[in-house]
């Protein structure tokens, strides 16, 4: 029976190059769609209360799907590089009424709802009032505390209501001992770099979340570059007012004994040293938030 | 070669008119979307968006189940009841016999379907009150409704070459409700590592892809539809609903029947 | 040309948790039917006569061996437009009509539709279902299907005809009748291949049998010779018991109920006897040709022995 051998070989193979052929046309299909996938879900369903009603018990995996949608829905939009996050406050809204007790949510929520676009959706009050649901129906989790006092300092520049937070947190059972100490310098009534290092490492630590974590990272780093940067930028200033012109290049400066080496980022990579005496990073992209300290 | 199949494709056609059950569910199905207006009572100004998501939906739920209902029989009870023997002692090939079933069904799943888009359209001419009712974005939405039905009957007909109706029954319903989860399985996949990466991944891509068929809230919405997504999701179907049944025919030309 | 050759058919099923054991179902055997010819395939239920035409018409796979259907092989569908097959207890489609049912299958034999709206309504008054108009099969009874199932086997006018216990499901009369209807086909040049355990429909209908048992072809046998080697016995019956004395020598057996006597005699003395019993003035109740042969070849094959090709 060779011949019906060579047959099932053969057909076996076409079944599987159309298989593979549906792929590819999935992938088609995804890139065509891109950005229109959630929107028609969520236009569809007004509210999470109603949802959990439709869910039939099943809201904890429908949460868990709807937190996979607010994930991707804010990592599409992030690399496209559009500016609008209208959704994400409603996906995040849904999923916390379906199961309140993903603390993911309210963390990252928070971070992302107030961060400036591009990067965010850029509604802190948006953030706020999701990270207080939160704490309500978790009140025994001090480290949404840590989040909410985060926001209310960052983006809100509310000094009194981050220590607030801040303080209350401290007082929950479990809480670790730097909350007070974070709250006495909320007590300081101003924006300033090294709590906002502190605060960064507080996030990067009360999170298990790996995306939350990459984000706390990627703060301290550009945090580390803009310091790096203005100090850079009172030596090359300084030449310029001693020589008249803005250096060439980074050895005219260790030739005159001012730098010790090449000036190296966080990630390794050296700054760049302009025309003008203007200092950049080689990799724009590796600082996604640079300039938020600038200047001051 | 043709005349055997289309002999096939309307004898399982008219099998399926000739059914009382179905009669119940196509009945059914009719009220459910004529009483579309009903709901639209409750919430004013929304007449339209409502009657067009309710009677669309209806219209797709009722596809799958009619679908299912039929298609796990479609060869399994031609083994059980051994109708076959008196078809396979013709020169009927076995491919044939398993085209002529699905495009039987299919054929009978596209008839229904029609008739209850009809039913619709009137119910949207009768009560969307000068709100644009003839739009030709539902049939878009319908028809891809009828690309998913192909897909799922594609695979009552192969689980119905090799198992019982009611595993057919089961696995089928099982792949409709992944398939139609599977973006969110890939979202999942993502966002995980290691193994579960990889076993979530390839399930992901594995199973039918049934999100990008639906379009229901856009065109209750009235927003427009790519022709490239009707394009993608032709040939998506094409393919994936092929492969599926030339799994079926391989699967039935080996097998000894009882 | 054979209409049917056999060439070491086999088929086993696998058995047992792991399905590594085989079971054989049919043993290897070899069979030529030639055109024209009516076979009959013997056997006891269970024998493998419903397997061997499963496999002769491709519903499950042979583990071993092939066979030849007028000259082509036997799973090419080009010759199956020339050959019909009637199940065991045949089940149709029950929500068409036998008009229905008949142009259905016509179609797929490769009948034109012309054809097909002349004959059927013929056949249909030729296997006895004239009147039955667009009745659903879903209300025939056991006969009137069994009648549908040999209609649809010769619908397209094969040349060769597999038919599996044609008579079962049918009373006295319907026997008849098909009876009757095979032997015109038989008459017509059909070649006639059909399995039954019923000898006397064999006897009356074939030219050749064979017998099959436990899946092993036991024995193949032209009827006329069998009947006429064994020459042909009577049965007696009659009253006067003591009449016995007188034709004892001349019987082969008998049995005395009371003053009934029943007695088995060569086809040879079977005048003398009966002379004999005229003289003791018995009265005869009555004479039975007995066509035992068949049935003690049947009998002689199907008790466990070696297999014997004759």
């Amino acid at each position: 029976m060779n011949s019906s051998r060579k047959n099932s070989v053969l057909l076996g193979v076409v079944i599987l190059a159309m298989f593979v052929g549906s792929v590819f046309t999935m992938k088609l299909l995804d890139q065509e769609r891109g950005l229109q996938a959630t929107l028609e879900e969520v236009l569809y369903l007004p509210s999470g209360k109603v949802l959990k009603r439709l869910s039939l018990g099943y809201s904890s995996l429908l949460a868990d799907i709807y937190w996979t949608r607010a994930v991707q829905y804010f990592g599409t939009r992030h690399v496209v590089g559009g500016m609008h996050y209208e959704l994400l406050p409603s996906l995040l809204d849904i999923t916390s009424d379906l199961d309140p007790h993903i603390v993911e949510v309210y963390q990252f929520g928070s971070i992302f709802l107030s961060d400036q676009p591009p990067n965010g959706a850029g509604r802190p009050d948006k953030a706020v009032e999701l990270v207080e649901k939160g704490i309500r129906e978790n009140p025994s989790f001090w480290r949404l505390y840590v989040t909410l006092g985060f926001v209310h300092y960052m983006d809100r520049h509310d000094y009194k209501a981050a220590q607030e937070a801040f303080e209350k947190g401290s007082e929950v059972p479990g809480a670790l001992s730097w909350m007070k100490v974070l709250a006495a310098r909320m007590a300081e009534n101003r924006k300033d770099v090294n709590t906002a290092i502190a605060l960064w490492q507080a996030v990067y630590t009360t999170t298990g979340d790996k995306d939350i974590k990459q984000t706390a990272l990627s703060h301290l780093d550009s945090i580390q570059a803009d310091l790096d940067i203005m100090q850079l930028d009172r030596i090359v200033n300084q030449y310029h007012q001693r020589q008249g012109t803005y250096p060439e290049s980074w050895d005219a400066l260790i030739s005159e004994g001012v730098l010790r080496g090449v000036p190296k980022d966080p990630h390794g990579n050296p700054y760049v040293l302009k025309r003008n005496g203007v200092i950049g990073v080689q990799d724009s992209k590796q600082f996604p938030f640079l300039n938020e300290w600038r200047n001051q | 070669m043709t005349s055997r199949i289309s002999a096939i494709t309307l004898n399982t056609f008219r099998e399926a008119v000739r059914d009382r059950v179905l009669y119940n569910l196509v009945v059914f199905a009719l009220l459910l979307v004529a009483s579309a207006p009903l709901f639209s009572q409750i919430s004013i100004g929304m007449e339209r968006l409502i009657v067009v998501n309710v009677g669309l939906t209806s219209i797709s739920i009722f596809g799958v189940i009619i679908a299912i209902f039929i298609g796990i029989g479609l060869v399994s009870k031609e083994i059980e009841k051994r109708t076959l023997y008196t078809i396979l002692s013709r020169p009927v090939r076995r491919w044939e016999f398993i085209a002529g079933k699905y495009l039987g069904l299919m054929l009978t799943l596209v008839v229904n379907t029609a008739l209850m888009t009809v039913g619709l359209y009137i119910a949207l001419f009768t009560f969307a009150h000068g709100q644009n009712p003839g739009d030709p974005r539902l049939l878009v939405a319908v028809y891809f409704m009828v690309l998913e039905l192909a897909v799922i009957t594609a695979f009552t007909l192969l689980f119905s070459s090799f198992s019982s109706p009611i595993f057919s029954a089961i696995f089928t319903f099982a792949l409709f409700v992944i398939g139609t989860f599977a973006e969110d399985l890939r979202g999942f996949a993502a966002l995980s590592h290691g193994l579960t990466k990889t076993l979530a991944t390839g399930i992901a891509y594995l199973v039918p892809n049934f999100a990008s068929l639906n379009v229901i809230g856009q065109v209750a919405h009235d927003q427009s539809i790519s022709g490239r997504l009707i394009v993608f999701n032709t040939l998506y179907v094409l393919l994936y609903a092929g492969a599926t049944t030339l799994a079926a025919i391989m699967v039935f030309e080996r097998r000894n029947l009882k | 040309m054979n209409a049917i050759e056999i060439k070491e058919l086999t088929k086993s099923y696998p058995v047992g948790f792991w399905k590594k054991q085989l079971r054989p179902a049919l043993k290897p055997f070899n069979l030529n039917v030639a055109v024209g010819e009516t076979f009959g395939f013997l056997g006891p239920n269970g024998a493998g006569k419903t397997t061997t035409l499963k496999l002769l018409m491709g519903i499950v796979f042979p583990t071993s061996g092939s066979a030849n259907i007028l000259g082509k092989d036997f799973h090419d569908p080009e010759v199956k437009k020339r050959i019909g097959f009637l199940p065991e207890q045949p089940y149709f489609y029950d929500y068409l009509s036998a008009p229905e049912l008949l142009d259905y299958y016509a179609n797929l034999s490769g009948m034109p539709s012309a054809a097909r709206k002349a004959r059927i309504p013929q056949l249909l008054e030729r296997v006895g279902l004239g009147d039955v108009g667009s009745k659903q099969l879903r209300k025939f009874s056991k006969g009137m299907l069994q009648r549908v199932g040999i209609a649809q086997a010769i619908v397209h006018d094969p040349e060769v005809l597999f038919l599996d216990e044609p008579m079962s499901g049918l009373d006295p009369l319907g026997r008849h009748e098909i009876r009757e209807l095979i032997q015109s086909l038989k008459d017509a040049g059909k070649t006639i291949f059909f399995s039954t355990h019923i000898l006397s429909d064999a006897e009356a209908l074939c030219d050749r049998v064979g017998v099959i048992h436990k899946g092993e072809l036991r024995g193949v046998g032209v009827v006329n010779d069998l009947r006429s080697s064994e020459g042909g016995k009577s049965e007696i019956i009659w009253q006067k018991a003591a009449a016995l004395a007188a034709v004892a020598g001349d019987l082969l057996e008998s049995h005395v109920t009371g003053d009934m006597v029943r007695a088995t005699v060569a086809a040879d003395t079977l005048d003398r006897v009966l002379d004999k019993l005229r003289q003791e003035h018995a009265r005869l109740i009555s004479v039975t040709p007995l066509h035992g042969t068949l049935e003690e070849y049947f009998l002689s094959r199907t008790t466990d022995q070696e297999s014997v090709q004759v």
